[in-house]
């Protein structure tokens, strides 16, 4: 099972990082999310989301077995045996393992979706 | 509390001083947040009979307690000003992603003070702020100077600015945020310009505080589900405020011609439908599962925007007689670029084609510009030249049309469609009485924010005088406002149906203190009463003279339409506004009572009573 994005229909309100944020680290924020949204303005207008595949590049990059599997089959980093190596983060084809200079560890999405839940726009989706 | 940072920034720009304050809990315990906060800042910041323009005049920034959480359009911000254009009581909101970026960085609110030498801009990023030079954004577009500024300091900075009106110290400029989110009303653009502040951007590492995450959690799902299955969520999501055009135009409450008329036999050109085939991509505010901005392309000019909205649409459109779409997005985007008020722009120009058609403005005063009722040319003409202050026509436009028809006179007056010193916006009023004593009692002048009552005189008869209305429109006028005091849009609970109990539950949930509806609509009341001690302080002369309806709706027949032939008897407005002062708890001249402001709490605010 994996995340889809359907471009053409996000309107880039940002509601599925906050409500990320909020499931990842417990925070309202836009800035600790798992996905990414990246707006094309003035021309041609519209967004871009990035989601992560689930292709498990980030595991297998990891030196220190720190990525693994959750019961949803979602890649997930393991706080602790994360060095910060940024070894996964340079793996991801899709730009979507994060990390940040006050979080001692870098993280992905782990198919929560709550993100689809507060998307008005019907952008997001679980499917194989 | 939770919800709210509690500090606000200071940025002194005469000094270069910036300093971080607590806001007293008593503040928000009494006004809430964003537009009460701004009102009570306003009210005790600034000196009385301030210029506007001067170094006195503060801005006020700020958001509400709901202001970047995660619940459905919880993306306002309230902007406060003494305005140049009504010289009262100025607020205007702003969406976007603004008001939660400023949270994130550690702030409810900014305020601005002073006045820079040079331009300049200001940086905040969480709690590094600093001034800039905007030597090379000064004299640039709104728009671009985003842009610009995005380039410089990343895509996910969040920016407010000017465009030239702002600058140029047009009273209807206009802050410009987000690609097409604009404070528009009350000319606070000009206010920035005196202060020589061409921008403000903002970026944010830090969250929102929730006090109990699992209540919260579980209203805001229910929320964004509420909105997500709401019956008009489609409808409204493809058209958003675009749908309202046909509808006014089949009531015939369209502002046509300078407001002479309420329908325009073109406006089927203007519709929804055709206004959708020209969209790229539906646009939304920080949290909005119902996104009401259609980003736009209009390739006969090669151009895009965040629009037209309705009100956009009825004051560029039929009040000036423009039936072309596309001509339409470029009048748009010239006011956005320029950094205009849409609605008095569009208003302004239109009393100026008036005064053409009666025989007032001939090309020598007009450099040879033809005036026509719906000529593109004139209308994209002068918004450039009014932005840019240019030449004798440009800057009598650039005052706003009360203030030009008092320059011009010869009765010209009588055709300036405004209150208090600020244009009505698309609303047209010859028979819609609820709707005429909402824009003629509005704390700001004309315009609809704060009660639309014009659905409510279609249901209830729109000629009727009746207590029910005035209720009704009171009623409105506290409810609307709290939204702008809670930092969240309005639209939500006007066109999703949202109840007002979800946001009394999210409120709970995200401070810990639990305020009943009537403990919150006494809050807006309050603010209510405060704006109009504003006015008192400010005017010493201030009273019912300051509500009375423009003439045109009291005294000529609407010209073609459903209303065609009927106008408003003044008296019919006379009671209504007598009958508005008593339920307010306000004297025969419009004054509130010393019974009601102790009532709310104001009299210690009112020494001169
Ligand atoms: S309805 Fe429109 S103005 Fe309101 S939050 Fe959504 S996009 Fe913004």
């Amino acid at each position: 099972m994996r995340l889809y994005a359907d471009n053409a229909r996000c309107s880039g309100c940002s509601a599925c990082l906050a409500a990320c944020s909020y499931h990842l680290f417990g925070q309202i924020t836009t800035k600790r999310a798992a996905l990414r949204v990246i707006p094309h303005f003035p021309v041609p207008g519209g967004y871009t989301v990035q989601v992560c595949t689930q292709c498990g590049e980030c595991a297998a990059g990891c030196p220190t077995d720190a990525i693994v599997q959750n019961d949803l089959g979602a890649y997930h980093v393991v706080p602790e045996l994360c060095t910060l190596c940024m070894a996964c983060v340079d793996a991801c084809p899709e730009g979507v393992v994060f990390f940040r200079e006050d979080v001692p560890h870098t993280w992905e999405c782990d198919l929560c979706g709550e993100c689809i839940q507060v998307c008005g726009m019907d952008v997001l989706r679980l499917a194989e | 509390m939770s919800g709210y940072v509690g500090k606000l920034l200071r940025v002194d720009l005469t000094t270069g001083r910036m300093t971080t304050e607590p806001i007293p809990a008593a503040v928000i315990r009494d006004y809430l947040g964003g537009r009460g906060l701004g009102a009570f800042l306003l009210f005790t910041e600034v000196p009385a009979g301030a210029d506007p323009l001067g170094p006195e005049n503060k801005v006020f920034f700020s958001t509400g307690p709901l202001s970047g959480t995660l619940f459905p359009g919880a993306c306002k911000m309230d902007v406060a000003a003494k305005s140049p254009l009504n010289s009262g009581y100025g607020s205007s909101s702003i969406g976007g992603k603004l008001a939660a970026e400023l949270k994130f960085a550690g702030f409810d609110a900014i305020v601005v003070e002073g006045m820079s030498r040079e331009p300049v801009y200001l940086l905040v990023q969480d709690d590094h702020v600093e001034l800039r030079d905007a030597g090379h954004l000064w004299g640039r577009g709104a728009m671009t100077t985003e842009q610009m500024l995005k380039e410089e300091l990343g895509e996910e900075m969040q920016i407010a600015t000017i465009g030239p009106a702002g600058e140029n110290l047009v009273r209807y400029a206009c802050i410009h945020h987000d690609v097409g989110r604009q404070a528009g009303r009350c000319g606070i653009g000009a206010v920035m310009g005196s202060k020589r502040l061409k921008a403000i951007a903002v970026y944010g590492t830090g969250s929102v505080s929730v006090a109990d995450p699992a209540a919260f959690l579980e209203v805001s799902r229910q929320a964004f589900q509420a909105v997500k299955s709401a019956e008009t969520h489609e409808q409204w999501v493809r058209e958003g405020t675009t749908k309202t055009t046909e509808w006014v135009n089949g009531t015939g409450t369209l502002p046509t011609y300078n407001f002479q008329a309420g329908a325009f036999e073109q406006a089927p050109s203007l519709y929804a439908d055709v206004a959708r085939s020209y969209v790229v991509s539906d646009k939304g505010c920080y949290c909005c599962p119902s996104p009401c901005g259609k980003y736009t392309y209009a390739p006969r000019y090669d151009l895009h925007i965040e629009g037209p909205d309705y009100e956009t649409v009825g004051m560029l459109g039929p009040n000036v007689g423009l039936d072309d779409w596309q001509a339409l997005v470029k009048a748009n985007w010239l006011c956005d670029e320029l950094g205009l008020d849409t609605i008095s722009a569009g208003a302004t120009i239109s009393w100026a084609m008036e005064c053409q058609a009666k025989g007032l403005l001939d090309a020598s005063l007009t450099d040879g510009l033809d005036l026509s009722w719906g000529s593109a040319e004139a209308i994209w003409t002068l918004l450039e030249r009014i932005g840019h202050r240019d030449g004798w026509l440009g800057n009598l436009l650039a005052e706003g049309s009360k203030r030009a028809a008092e320059e011009l006179g010869q009765g010209s007056i009588a055709w300036a469609i405004q209150h208090k010193g600020m244009e009505q916006s698309a609303y047209e009023t010859h028979s819609a009485t609820a709707m005429l004593l909402s824009y003629m009692t509005c704390d700001i002048g004309g315009h609809h924010g704060r009660a639309w009552a014009i659905w409510n005189d279609i249901s209830m008869g729109r000629d009727k005088v009746s207590p029910e209305k005035v209720d009704k429109v009171i009623e409105l006028q506290h409810i609307r406002p709290l939204f702008d005091c809670l930092g969240c849009c309005r639209f939500l609970w006007v066109e999703l149906r949202l109840s007002f109990d979800q946001y009394v539950a999210a409120l709970q949930a995200v401070t810990g203190v639990k305020r009943s509806y009537e403990d919150l609509m006494h809050i807006s009341e309050r603010a209510w009463n405060l704006t109009r001690l504003y006015w008192m302080r400010e005017i010493p002369e201030f009273g019912a003279a300051f509500d009375a309806p423009p003439p045109r709706f009291v005294s000529e027949p609407a010209t073609y339409g459903p209303t065609a032939g009927v106008f408003t008897p003044r008296a019919s407005m006379e009671i209504m506004l007598a009958d508005y002062y008593q339920k307010r708890g306000w004297d025969a001249n419009g004054l509130p009572t010393h019974q009601t402001l102790d009532r709310l709490g104001l009299l210690e605010l009112s020494p001169w009573r």
